[in-house]
């Protein structure tokens, strides 16, 4: 029931702060503050939550706050909602970076304000619902929930070429997404012939055989699905274009939380429901990774728009976790799991700088920056903490993440690690690029012409920035904290799938 | 006690929160308090750790903090690990970094960025320290990345300049080649031992591993590819002369007293792998001899006082990878020590000379000096002398050390030895080349010495350890590392050959002098003479090793960037978006609004399918 | 004999049409154009009267009827547009319409 209610709280809060806006601009914001609060709240229990408490699904143990109810029943759909060490990692992640991109829309975001609130409310209801949803159906209607407010998030709160951002975005998302549907009712069609059975739910479709040619085809449904969304190489077009063009808390939400949603769909359905396809398949996927990894990494470095910059380096990071799916050993999955969670830390703070510097200065590209170290020390500090920690520095998140999914890997597909692990070089050629040209370096006119008092940081904003420094800090030196979560998971996880 | 052992990387670290967190807004002596302060209440749980780890007569000591990170069967600890080994490289660093960070606070006591400098230098000696004292090699690959960035952040610590910052960025990404490398070497030493606990690693990989086996030969050569990124050597070498764009007392702290001999302490803790190996023993030896030669020839021809000073620092860590190549394991960790001593003094001594000529760092600007800065002249004439390694400073004894078990050695030999006996010839030649320029000669220009407390001390005490810490390492106290090496018998080759490997720094000296000192002969006319002015610009470009790179790796990538700045993945969406806009114009065309152009397509078609269904 | 008369008067209605269509193509008076189509719209008469005869039922005399209604709704609603774009154009010619277009 928890996760019923808060996904029944970010629905309605979001509609609250849609109407907020009629009895004062400002409410809206402390409507969504609220909203979010409460299901941080909600979160609490299922944070806490003692191994003891887990239940048993169909043979696969580890379940939270299973909530299964009728909705369909003529064609075996229903509303089933569970939790396990996985998706409670993500909510929490989703959760957190609301608060934190609330925090960076607080200023940035002065028209339409109930309307915005109400997009990003529903958004983040979306995004819970896949994370908690275990039904096919809901699952999918949550996806196409999350996408709609985001597209009016670009569309409306964008920047200059906002239109053709918003509409490649949709178009991209929209299609994988029919590809989705198709091959889930494939599968379920599948099901039926084999079982007799008609049932949307993840647990019954694993025992579906998915062999042959038939099954290899489902699995790339799926697989091209959520690389859209992770996204990777040759996919991935739309996603410098959404992110340069979102409002600095649309790139906040779009880079920590809606990649993860593909991330998640890898994680959860490809192997667990298509173990010999997806065997078959590693091959291209750890291709498909390593191509990912290095191709994003030196795009990154050839931009000159710094958002287009992080976005690229996105693509990179993102890289990984396809690595880390196809190898599919404990090692590879924790790191999985941890390398999404930092990204997400990471890639957030970043696009708040960036957001931060564009609000000031008027303009993202790079070349118009340089020397902004000496006026805003302070702000020149954390845009140096998170581009180390995307280049993958140890003590930081990202590299136990990194780390962990290379060694993993290493162990089952040593060549592609190898490959993967060239990205080491090239993640610091394009971070320390982007630290060269805005921070360091001798100070440009753009950046004279502003007085030093307005430029740094102000209280709202340290605050946000120190709490992801904070969290990537402890997920640096204390990844357990987490990996205690998922643990268990994991490890049901992997015994579906075909590895050691 | 021993259990308070976390408190010597948590000083420093303490130093750095509490730097970074006032943001440089506390007053500067207070700042030289936590900075200096931290690193000098490390060197005193250090002294007080080593009193009663030795006089228990440990062999080694493990403290377990946490469990660091979780996953299957890997569980490397948060856990530091003391020996010999550990502890010896613990002196260095905080009893060198100490004396050099009381240096720095006179140094860079006038820069407005005062307390930026000593959050990362804070930084880097917490760093340093773990790395030296951890237990698994996560957590060394932890350290290792840690002082990289510092080194990072130092070089392009005077950051308005661009060229400092391509120093840095240089520096950080050349060595990053070498960590991808001691990456991968990790990963699959993972693979095959199951752990990377190093004690641990170390007694399963002797278990499942004979002599001259492939993979362990593999690893070792991934963790050389590591180490020599670190430590400054052939093929790796490119960024130490760059990194001098940083302060000097950086220069002396991380690009010549510890962080570059990170490389070192790497093999000599993996020492037992690379026995498995001898080929790689061989590659480490030849590695060293090779850079060592290199990098005596170019410091010949460097104009940049402390240019010449980081190929001297090339130079010598191509001795202690020698050292290693040939299995003098403990020689090498001396010669470290040794050169940490003489090397950080006669970097701060360079830093004073450079203060003093109000950032002067061209040798041919300089001269005469020793008129005019008796005491910086002292303490680096007791610095070459110990580069130099004339006995009895330290330098000569390390030195010895490493050459007579390079004879002797099955992975070094004659050839080695002959090599690496040129090199210390080509030593003598280069330093008191640079000694002659800077204090000899005509004198121009005028010196304001910058004196006081902490611009004096430090020196006095480094020259001091230069002088006589070999002899007191050499009879009185040895170092701790009888239990970490397998012991072997000292060296012993015929008296000739030590007498030879003794008496060239002299020639080198002598032929200098005539040379630069004297000026018997010209130095000028010979290296503009036809045979040699080709050679010396090729030295002088560092082996045209930057030009190489510059050719192979970095101008294609920077074309890649450039020719694909939109990214051609675009291309097909672009594409399918421009057939849809063609396509649409195309139809739009015929929706006129010509109604009778309507009703004749609509009787033209459906004249058309008439004829379809009836006549086929 | 019934063949030959379904043939005539299939060809009958298929000229009707032909000239009718021919009508509507050529003339640009909104009025000459319904004129036109009433012709087309009888020629199908025809044609389902010729068939229904032929086939003995009374299915092409219902569409007839349903065809004559259509013809007089058509005129009626066709008329009323004729005049109120009058009205607003001054001329019945339609060429004039072409505000819908792509």
């Amino acid at each position: 029931m928890l996760v019923l209610w808060l996904i029944v709280v970010l629905f309605v809060g979001g509609v609250l702060a849609g109407l907020a806006e009629r009895v004062h601009a400002a409410a809206s914001r402390w409507v969504t503050l609220a909203t979010l609060v409460v299901s941080a709240i909600l979160l609490w229990p299922l944070a806490c939550a003692q191994p003891q408490a887990f239940e048993s699904v169909a043979g696969q143990s580890g379940w939270l706050a299973v909530l299964q109810w009728e909705w369909i029943p003529r064609f075996g759909i229903t509303f089933l909602l569970a939790v396990d060490g996985i998706s409670v990692l993500l909510i929490a992640l989703t959760i957190f970076l609301g608060f934190i991109a609330l925090l960076s829309a607080w200023e940035e975001i002065q028209t339409r304000v109930g309307f915005f609130y109400f997009n990003f409310l529903w958004t983040l209801a979306g995004v819970v619902g896949i994370f908690a949803a275990l039904d096919l159906f809901l699952f999918f209607i949550f996806w196409e929930i999350m996408l709609i407010p985001m597209f009016f998030i670009i569309v409306i709160w964008g920047h200059e070429d906002r239109y053709y951002a918003a509409l490649k975005f949709f178009i991209y998302t929209q299609a994988s997404s029919l590809l989705l549907l198709l091959s889930m009712i494939a599968l379920v069609f599948l099901n039926w012939q084999q079982s007799g059975e008609i049932s949307f739910s993840w647990f019954d479709l694993l025992g579906t055989k998915t062999e042959g040619v038939f099954g290899l085809l489902l699995m790339l449904g799926f697989f091209v699905a959520f690389l859209v969304k992770l996204p990777g190489v040759p996919v991935h077009n739309w996603l410098p274009d959404a992110h340069t063009q979102a409002p600095t808390p649309g790139s906040v939400i779009l880079a920590g939380i809606l990649l993860k949603t593909g991330a998640y769909g890898l994680l959860r359905f490809i192997v667990p429901l298509f173990p010999e396809a997806a065997l078959a398949f590693t091959p291209y996927a750890l291709i498909i990774a390593v191509v990912s990894v290095l191709y994003a990494a030196k795009m990154a470095f050839a931009q000159n728009d710094m958002k287009r910059l992080i976005a690229y380096s996105s693509i990179s990071h993102m890289g990984f976790v396809t690595l880390g799916v196809f190898s599919w050993n404990a090692l590879a999955l924790q790191g999985t799991l941890l390398q999404m969670i930092a990204h997400g830390l990471s890639s957030a703070g970043l696009f708040a700088m960036a957001g931060a510097i564009q609000h000031r200065l008027h303009t993202r590209a790079l070349s118009e920056m340089g020397g902004m170290w000496s006026q805003a020390p302070r702000m020149a500090a954390i845009a140096m903490f998170f581009a180390i920690a995307a280049l993958g520095l140890p003590g930081l998140g990202n590299f136990v993440g990194e780390f962990l999914v290379l060694l993993g890997s290493f162990q089952m597909h040593p060549i592609a690690a190898i490959l993967a692990a060239l990205g080491m070089i090239l993640a610091p050629v394009y971070a320390l690029y982007l630290l060269q040209k805005s921070f360091l370096g001798e100070q440009s006119d753009t950046f004279s012409a502003h007085s030093a008092s307005l430029f740094e940081f102000k209280a709202r904003e340290v605050l946000m920035m120190g709490l992801l420094i904070f969290g990537l800090i402890l997920m640096g030196f204390f990844p357990r904290l987490l990996t205690e979560y998922s643990d268990v998971a994991l490890n049901s996880l992997q015994a579906l799938g075909w590895g050691p | 006690m021993l259990n308070l052992l976390w408190l010597v990387p948590f000083f420093p670290f303490l130093g750095f929160v509490l730097l970074v967190s006032t943001s440089g807004k506390m007053p500067k002596p207070w700042t030289t308090m936590i900075g200096a302060g931290s690193i000098g209440l490390a060197a005193l749980t250090t002294a007080l750790i080593a009193y009663e780890f030795l006089s228990q007569d440990m062999t080694s000591f493990q403290l377990h903090l946490w469990t660091w990170m979780e996953a299957g069967n890997f569980a490397p600890g948060f856990s530091l690990y003391l020996d010999g080994l550990a502890l010896s490289m613990l002196f260095v660093i905080t009893g060198v970094g100490f004396l050099i960070h009381i240096y720095a606070s006179g140094y860079m006591y006038d820069d407005e960025d005062f307390p930026r400098f000593f959050t990362y230098t804070n930084l880097f000696v917490a760093a340093m320290v773990m790395l030296v004292l951890a237990d698994n090699l996560v957590l060394l690959f932890l350290g290792w990345e840690g002082v990289g960035l510092c080194s990072f952040l130092l070089i392009g610590f005077w950051y308005k300049d661009p060229a400092n910052g391509l120093a840095a960025r240089k520096a950080f990404v050349v060595t990053r080649v070498g960590d991808t490398a001691f990456a991968i070497g990790l990963f699959l030493l993972y693979k095959h031992v199951g752990t990377l606990d190093i004690q641990e690693a170390m007694i399963k990989a002797k278990l499942l591993w004979t002599e001259d086996n492939a993979t362990a030969s593999l690893i070792c050569a991934l963790l050389l590819g590591g180490a020599v990124g670190k430590s400054a050597q052939l093929p790796l070498q490119t960024w130490l002369p760059d990194a001098m764009a940083g302060p000097t007392p950086v220069s002396a702290l991380i690009h010549a007293a510890t962080m570059v001999t990170a490389g070192v302490y790497l093999i000599a803790r993996n020492h037992e792998l690379f026995l498995l190996s001898p080929d790689m023993m061989y590659a480490v030896a030849v590695v060293g001899v090779l850079t060592l030669l290199m990098s005596g020839f170019t410091a010949l021809t460097q104009s940049d006082l402390k240019r010449v000073l980081a190929y001297s620092t090339i130079s010598q860590i191509g001795y202690m990878f020698l050292a290693l190549g040939v299995g003098a394991w403990s020689s090498a960790i001396f010669h470290l020590m040794t050169h940490a001593f003489f090397k950080a003094l006669l970097f701060l001594t360079a830093g004073t000379i450079i203060l003093s000529l109000h950032h002067e760092q061209n040798i041919f600007k300089m001269g005469g000096l020793v008129k005019r800065l008796p005491l910086p002249c002292i303490l680096f004439f007791i610095g070459c002398l110990g580069l130099i390694a004339v006995p009895p400073t330290s330098g000569f004894w390390s030195k010895e050390q490493i050459l007579n078990a390079t004879w002797e050695s099955s992975t070094g030999g004659p050839l080695i030895w002959l090599g690496a006996v040129l090199g210390a010839f080509m030593t003598a030649l280069y330093t008191t080349r640079m000694f002659c320029i800077v204090f000899l000669g005509p004198s121009n220009g005028d010196v304001h010495e910058p004196k006081g407390f902490k611009f004096v001390a430090p020196l006095v005490v480094l020259a001091f350890l230069a002088l006589v810490g070999g002899v007191f390492v050499e009879t009185a106290w040895q170092l701790p590392l009888s239990n970490v090496f397998p012991g072997g018998h000292a060296p012993h080759p015929p008296t000739v050959i030590v007498v030879i490997a003794i008496a060239t720094p002299f020639l080198g000296i002598a032929i200098s002098y005539l040379f630069y000192g004297k000026r018997v002969f010209s130095a000028e006319k010979f290296a503009n003479s036809a045979l040699m002015k080709p050679l010396k610009t090729f030295f002088d470009s560092g082996w045209a090793m930057d030009w190489f790179y510059d050719l192979l790796l970095v101008k294609p990538y920077q074309w890649l960037a450039k020719i694909n700045k939109k990214d051609c993945v675009n291309l097909l969406p672009d594409a399918s978006s421009a057939a849809a806009k063609i396509l649409h114009a195309a139809l739009s065309m015929t929706q006129n609004g010509q109604l009778r152009l309507y009703v004749g397509v609509m009787g033209t078609a459906a004249l058309f399918v008439i004829f379809v269904v009836v006549f086929l | 004999m019934n063949t030959v008369i379904i043939d005539h008067a299939l060809l009958l209605a298929a000229i009707l049409f032909c000239i009718g269509l021919l009508g509507v193509l050529v003339r640009r008076n909104i009025i000459l154009m319904l004129i036109s189509m009433e012709v087309m719209l009888n020629a199908t008469g025809l044609a389902f009267i010729a068939a229904g005869s032929y086939w003995g039922q009374a299915d092409g005399q219902i569409m007839f009827i349903a065809v004559v209604t259509l013809g007089a709704a058509e005129v009626a609603v066709g008329l009323g547009l004729t005049l109120l774009l009058f009205k607003r154009y001054n001329s019945v010619d339609v060429d004039n319409l072409k505000q819908l277009r792509g």
